[in-house]
């Protein structure tokens, strides 16, 4: 009899334990997968989403209104957009960019489109961040940048009418912190997919190219011309862009170390990472420094005004002779076919507008 | 009479048990394959690279700045001529030291093979008539020009050439592709790296080594001074590099 009821006992305490912490009431936001484009899917891995900051809808709308609204700067000035701003593909048209103090930078603001397909997850020009979530925690607090504190920010963040139950919303706790904020930035800015191009188009059979854009392509995927799809991307990587570090020969002695700064090894010194040369019609000036301001003087660059230095990439051909020696047709064609993998959609689409 | 039967079951089960036993059956394993890398037997690993320090068999100094190459087809064959090839290839990466180890998905059973080969690249099959999104990831594609497909390796560095200048080099190997002729003309440059004769007898590890310097020496000297850059369309460097690749990888030992 004493066994029985010790049994009972048993089963008794499980049951109860088992269901102490369950909780039924547990907020799930919206899921909202990206809708990754037809080439990305055909041609490419998937994106990288972090299993910790799946994609929601209210995290994106959360991180949509934080990309847009000056509150995170110190003195609610500036916000994301105005170094990112939508109509130049998320760059600035400036070559540096204005802190809330006006103080310059010594960068040019990267474009932002496709980030989740950058699956080293390396970013800025030198690669110094992991993580399209930890990437944001920096222009905040840079004093160049928007020369907050993360405390002020949540503070006024806590402290707002709106954000407390956008945050409830999104994350399921109206506690706001720097974390949570980064990650609703980070969905917001992995919606920002480019993928409607002329030459996309082309691609999928729904446009045609002009004899000039073909001849531009030709150029581009020519190891004896342009050569440019070792680092560029091609018609089988819609990225444009390899994501990776490299020395374009700008310098004959290197004052910016880029990734030799991050990395502290010489050898990766005035690397930078390889844009995507998708929407350089919206992007201009160019370069990690911003130092050309036309897609011309870009192309004269790799034409025949390539400065040698020690860590000049092995894919900066006739370096000696400046460069690869475009005709100027070839050069005309290689800018035409370059500006058809701009997305006009992509900078007019209203999910990416601040309305 | 209560007794019986658990001895009945007992004897069911063991029964049962025995029923698809056979000892003369072999057992699957799975085969490692470690690829290492060497200059004339000095060590290379990503820590050496962009530093010049080699000399090839022309006299070249250099350095190496990237190497990746690829390898599929992994095949292991009986005397009597059955062939086991596993699924996949790797995109060995030197220059981040990643897949220098690859163990195939599928497994082998044990037993005498009297070759174990892989191929360096692709055949045409797998190099043409397949989209791979791993390896368009990692922009290793040949542009349609050429023929389309994939690199087999990208080998990159600096050298100092014949007028003391710091130049750079990259030698990619690709399927040769004359495109002076109407229609194309190409010649196979991938190849079959024979490991030899072995006797598996549990899981295996393979270690394979490649001699860079290799690639510069035999049966060419490759002068770098005229061969540098621009290979992927030169139809004689591809069928040189074809040929200085029979004697670049060899097996270094096998652990089971």
């Amino acid at each position: 009899m004493q066994k029985w009821t010790l049994h009972i006992s048993c089963i008794f305490i499980f049951i109860c334990s088992s269901c102490s912490n369950e909780n039924v009431d547990t907020y799930v936001s919206t899921p909202s997968p990206l809708q990754i484009p037809q080439l990305f899917e055909d041609n490419i891995l998937n994106p990288v989403i972090p299993t910790d900051n799946p994609q929601t809808a209210e995290g994106i709308a959360l991180g949509k209104k934080l990309f847009f609204d000056p509150i995170l700067s110190a003195n609610n000035t500036q916000a994301c957009a105005d170094c990112h701003a939508p109509e130049n593909a998320f760059s600035d048209a400036d070559r540096f960019s204005d802190g809330i103090d006006g103080i310059r930078g010594n960068r040019n603001s990267m474009p932002l489109f496709n980030l989740a397909w950058n699956y080293d997850e390396k970013f800025f020009w030198d690669g110094r961040v992991f993580s399209l979530e930890h990437q944001a925690f920096q222009p905040v607090t840079d004093p160049k940048e928007m020369h907050n504190t993360w405390q002020q920010v949540e503070q006024k963040l806590q402290e707002h009418s709106e954000y407390p139950s956008l945050f409830n919303l999104a994350f399921g706790t109206s506690k706001i912190d720097s974390a949570k904020v980064t990650k609703a930035i980070a969905q917001f800015e992995r919606t920002l997919i480019s993928s409607n191009s002329k030459f996309d188009k082309y691609l999928l059979g729904e446009a045609t190219l002009t004899p000039q854009e073909l001849n531009g392509f030709n150029v581009f995927m020519d190891e004896t011309k342009g050569d440019c799809f070792h680092c560029h991307g091609s018609d089988k990587n819609p990225l444009w862009t390899d994501n990776i570090f490299h020395n374009n020969g700008l310098d004959a002695t290197i004052t910016d170390l880029g990734l030799g700064k991050v990395t502290g090894d010489p050898a990766d010194n005035g690397k930078f990472k390889s844009p995507s040369l998708r929407n350089l019609a919206f992007t201009a000036p160019y370069m990690h420094d911003g130092r050309f301001a036309t897609l011309d003087e870009v192309i004269n660059h790799y034409s025949e005004g390539l400065q040698n230095s020690p860590t000049i990439d092995p894919l900066m051909k006739k370096v000696n002779l400046g460069g690869v020696q475009l005709s100027v047709q070839d050069k005309a064609d290689l800018k035409a076919f370059l500006l058809s993998l701009s997305d006009n959609e992509f900078i007019s689409n209203p999910n990416f507008l601040n309305q | 009479m209560q007794r019986i039967i658990p001895i009945l079951i007992f004897s069911f089960l063991t029964l049962l048990s025995c029923h698809n036993d056979n000892d003369d059956v072999t057992t699957q394993v799975n085969a490692t394959f470690n690829f290492t890398h060497n200059w004339d037997g000095t060590s290379v690993t990503n820590a050496n690279f962009n530093t010049i320090q080699y000399t090839n068999a022309n006299g070249e100094q250099l350095s190496i700045t990237k190497l990746r190459y690829l390898i599929s087809k992994i095949t292991f064959q009986k005397s009597n001529g059955e062939k086991i090839t596993l699924d996949g290839y790797n995109l060995i990466d030197v220059t981040n030291n990643s897949n220098l180890s690859f163990t195939p998905t599928s497994s082998i059973p044990t037993g005498e093979y009297s070759k174990v080969s892989f191929t360096f690249g692709f055949n045409n099959d797998d190099n043409y008539n397949d989209n791979y999104t791993d390896l368009n990831s990692a922009s290793w594609n040949v542009p349609a020009m050429l023929g389309g497909g994939y690199h087999y390796m990208q080998f990159e560095g600096k050298f100092i050439n014949n007028t003391a200048i710091e130049t750079g080099y990259a030698y990619h190997a690709i399927r040769a592709v004359d495109n002076s002729k109407t229609p194309q003309e190409f010649q196979d440059t991938f190849f079959e790296v024979d490991l030899g004769a072995i006797t598996i007898t549990n899981n295996a590890v393979f270690n394979v080594k490649m001699n860079i310097s290799e690639w510069f020496k035999n049966p060419n000297t490759w002068d770098l001074n005229h061969l540098n850059s621009m290979l992927m369309p030169n139809f004689n460097a591809q069928v040189m590099m074809f040929e200085n690749g029979q004697n670049v990888f060899s097996l270094e030992s096998v652990t089971q």
